[in-house]
């Protein structure tokens, strides 16, 4: 059978949801609102769950991989330019459509508890909705142009829903930051496909990898500027040095739309758009060292900032800055495999610690300040138990889904040659910065006396604790479907997309060994967190006032903001000002009004000698005139000028 | 000579004396329009010169033995009378309000 696996449906549902609770939604009434929400995604889920049967085997065998459902009409036909309505489904895009339907599913349960005392949930709903019609676009498309309109939208409703709560201004701004900073890298996006579009003559994926593979001598020159285009758009919608800015600020939007845009879908698109674009990577050795070392510095750097802040959600965000900074690293090292199992390993558990998070702070009616929580294991069990689950599993605990995914990129930056070696030791530096960060705020939030009296700490119902509990199962056994030898079932059903990496026979004993020393990092992070944080004390306070230099510095997130608002931000706000009001309202507004009125009353200055207001002389004009006119027709001018020697070519009727 | 003088009586009047009239008499328009400082003086006087057109409609009319000068006059006494009867209108209230006709006195519209 040639069945249609009926693709267009995984995007459309969601977005008649977007369109139903968006229109109807503020006259229907909740339940409603809540069940389209709910089941446009259940929809999506399900259908990609059905379409997976055909690649795992279990169902009705594909008749080609990928499968590629388009729309009859061409989308752009212009020349020799094409460009097509296309979906492709093959092992990457079904990897992740299954990561965005279900755990968009799971955190659209949750937001239900979450947002249930909150006005305009179906504001909130649609939203998210929109969100998974852009994002599951993104993922389906086939070529760079439609991606690019999934790769906007995301970016749309980031946007919306950072700045859910607009009436704050801190959540107007965020919102506003995120957009423009994306702006940046949707720039160099663009920049990308416009090269692409010079050289390849096409934006369709599969054409441009089979263009390459034809020309198997191709490399560098224009393919890394094509490379390193796309990457800047990466280090915008991922949040990578230097663009990273925005994703710190987007926690001012609600937790579960942290947890799925900021944390578990949207900002993994940079890795995602890579794992794709692979082929193009894998020409240019140099933009791969960039990807490489943008991802490691990132990762060790906002995990260094994440060591001291005190908001729980900061926390989270600078976390998830750094594990993206993995993935890039494992995408810059040609591990494409191993990138994207960290990002599905992530999406779990980053998941599941932001909707944690989020319990916790429902549960102490809004608080985010952890210097303010504690004791919470008794009073909110489920959530103190699969926060642990998460916190084990991106601490790298053995045989959680982190130790995994993370030693597989650490293991492929080591023997990837060249400078992989100090890249490994940045990424298992980063690995024990990450536990101790974890366990800090493990600790904080769960351990010792709570230390606010306001609070009275509750938990969660069951529509938030459910999704807790199933993102824990994964979070726990996640991991060991990349289990074995080049990442085992996961390596090799990825492999016809993304190809086999790092095949190394024998070296299974270092990769062990590598564990080991991944293991151990995060068990130092553990155990110092554990020195200053298990007991209330003052060693903490202490190291601080002592190294106040350092630590002033990372509380303040190295001066990034200011220094970016400094050297940008002031700039161009006094430059567009200085446009605004002396170049278009002076120079050009007031000079456009200046000449106008300029010349009528010049016009007015000449012509208002004619208007004396004396009828007589009017009268005498007129009588002038006439007998001008009466002179003109009536003295014989051929004659005279014939007199004076002129002759006029006047034809006279006798 | 006394036959002569018969004879002189009995030729028609020749058109150039008619149109010269015309033209004296809308001359003397003009000029009463230019000078004259009474509104209803010149009043009369743009009524002079109209009935000066009149008069070469008329002439020339008879010159070429057709009828439309003779209708255009009629039409142009018409609207001389209901000019006159707006006109007259129109210094009666002028004089009501400004108790005065000259025309240079009446000029509160001027800037």
């Amino acid at each position: 059978m040639n069945g249609s696996l009926h693709l267009w449906l995984i995007p459309l549902l969601p977005f008649a949801g977007f369109l139903l609770n968006g229109i109807l939604g503020r006259k229907l009434p909740k339940a409603l609102v809540t069940a389209i929400a709910l089941l446009m995604p259940l929809g999506s889920f399900a259908i990609v769950l059905s379409a997976s049967r055909g690649f795992l085997g279990i169902g009705p065998p594909l008749a080609s991989v990928p499968h590629i459902e388009s729309l009859d009409y061409p989308w752009i036909n212009a020349g020799l330019f094409h460009v097509d309505f296309s979906f492709v489904l093959d092992q990457l895009s079904l990897v992740m459509l299954l990561i965005i339907t279900g755990v968009g599913l799971l955190i659209h349960i949750y937001s239900v508890g979450y947002m249930e005392h909150e006005d305009g949930s179906w504001r909130y709903f649609a939203y998210l909705n929109l969100f998974l019609f852009f994002m599951t676009v993104l993922v389906l498309a086939g070529n760079a142009l439609l991606m690019f309109v999934g790769w906007e939208g995301v970016g749309l409703a980031s946007y919306l829903l950072i700045g859910f709560w607009f009436q704050k201004t801190s959540a107007a701004d965020a919102g506003k930051k995120a957009f423009v900073v994306n702006r940046i890298g949707d720039f160099g996006f663009l920049i990308g496909m416009f090269l692409l579009l010079a050289n390849f003559g096409t934006l369709t994926f599969s054409d441009i990898a089979a263009t390459l593979s034809a020309n198997p001598a191709w490399t560098g020159g224009v393919l890394t500027a094509t490379a390193l285009c796309l990457f800047v758009g990466a280090t915008g919608k991922s949040a990578q040095l230097p663009l990273y800015v925005w994703l710190p600020d987007a926690m001012e939007g609600p937790t579960p739309v942290s947890a799925l845009i900021h944390a578990a879908t949207m900002v993994t698109a940079g890795v995602y758009m890579i794992a794709r674009t692979h082929f193009l990577f894998d020409r240019s050795p140099y933009a791969l060292g960039v990807v490489a070392i943008i991802g490691a510095a990132t990762a060790l750097f906002a995990a260094t900032i994440g060591l001291v802040q005190t908001d729980i959600k900061r926390v989270l965000a600078y976390s998830t800055v750094s594990q993206l900074g993995y993935m890039f690293l494992g995408c810059g090292v040609a591990a494409y495999s191993a990138a994207i199992f960290h990002l599905m390993t992530h999406s779990f558990f980053k998941a599941l610690l932001f909707l944690a998070a989020g319990s916790v702070i429902h549960g102490m009616g809004g608080e985010q300040d952890m210097r303010k929580m504690g004791g919470l294991r008794e009073r909110m069990p489920v959530t103190y138990w699969t926060m642990t689950a998460a916190v084990l599993a991106i601490a790298g605990f053995p045989f959680f889904s982190a130790f995994f995914s993370k030693d597989a990129i650490l293991y492929a930056a080591f023997v990837s040659g060249g400078i992989g070696k100090v890249l490994w030791f940045v990424g298992l530096v980063t690995a024990a910065l990450t536990s101790f960060y974890m366990f800090r705020l493990w600790y904080l939030t769960f351990w010792g006396e709570l230390r606010s009296h306001e609070a009275h700490p509750h938990e969660s119902p069951w529509s938030m604790t459910g999704p807790l509990a199933i993102l824990a199962v994964l979070s726990v056994v996640g991991g060991w479907i990349g289990f074995g030898g080049n990442l085992g079932p996961f390596g090799r059903f990825l492999a016809p997309t993304l190809g086999v990496h790092n095949t190394e026979a024998g070296a299974a004993g270092l990769e062990w060994g590598m564990s080991a020393l991944a293991v151990l990092a995060g068990a130092i992070g553990w155990y110092v967190a554990h020195r200053f944080y298990s007991q209330p004390s003052e060693s903490a306070t202490k190291l601080a006032t002592s190294f106040a230099g350092p630590y002033n510095l990372l509380v303040h997130k190295y001066y990034v903001d200011e220094i970016y608002s400094f050297l940008f931000v002031k700039p161009v706000l006094a430059l567009s000002r200085f446009f605004l009001e002396w170049v278009v309202d002076v120079a050009i507004l007031g000079g456009l009004a200046w000449l106008l009125g300029g010349i009528a009353m010049l016009c007015g200055a000449i012509l208002q000698r004619w208007q004396s207001g004396n009828l007589r002389s009017y009268a005498a004009w007129l009588a002038l005139g006439a007998a001008a006119l009466l002179l003109f027709v009536l003295l014989p001018w051929t004659l005279l000028l014939a007199g004076i020697g002129i002759h006029v070519g006047m034809v006279t009727h006798q | 000579m006394n036959s002569n003088y018969a004879q002189l009586l009995q030729q028609d009047v020749p058109l150039t004396w008619y149109l010269l009239l015309s033209a004296v008499l809308f001359c003397l328009g003009i000029v009463g329009f230019l000078i004259k400082r009474n509104l209803i003086t010149v009043f009369m006087s743009i009524e002079l010169m109209l009935n000066a057109v009149n008069l070469s409609f008329v002439t020339f009319a008879h010159q070429w033995h057709a009828v439309k000068g003779q209708i255009f006059v009629f039409f142009v006494m018409m609207v001389a009378a209901a000019e006159a009867a707006v006109g007259l209108a129109i210094i009666i209230a002028v004089f009501r309000a400004r108790a005065t006709l000259a025309v240079d006195r009446i000029d509160l519209m001027k800037l």
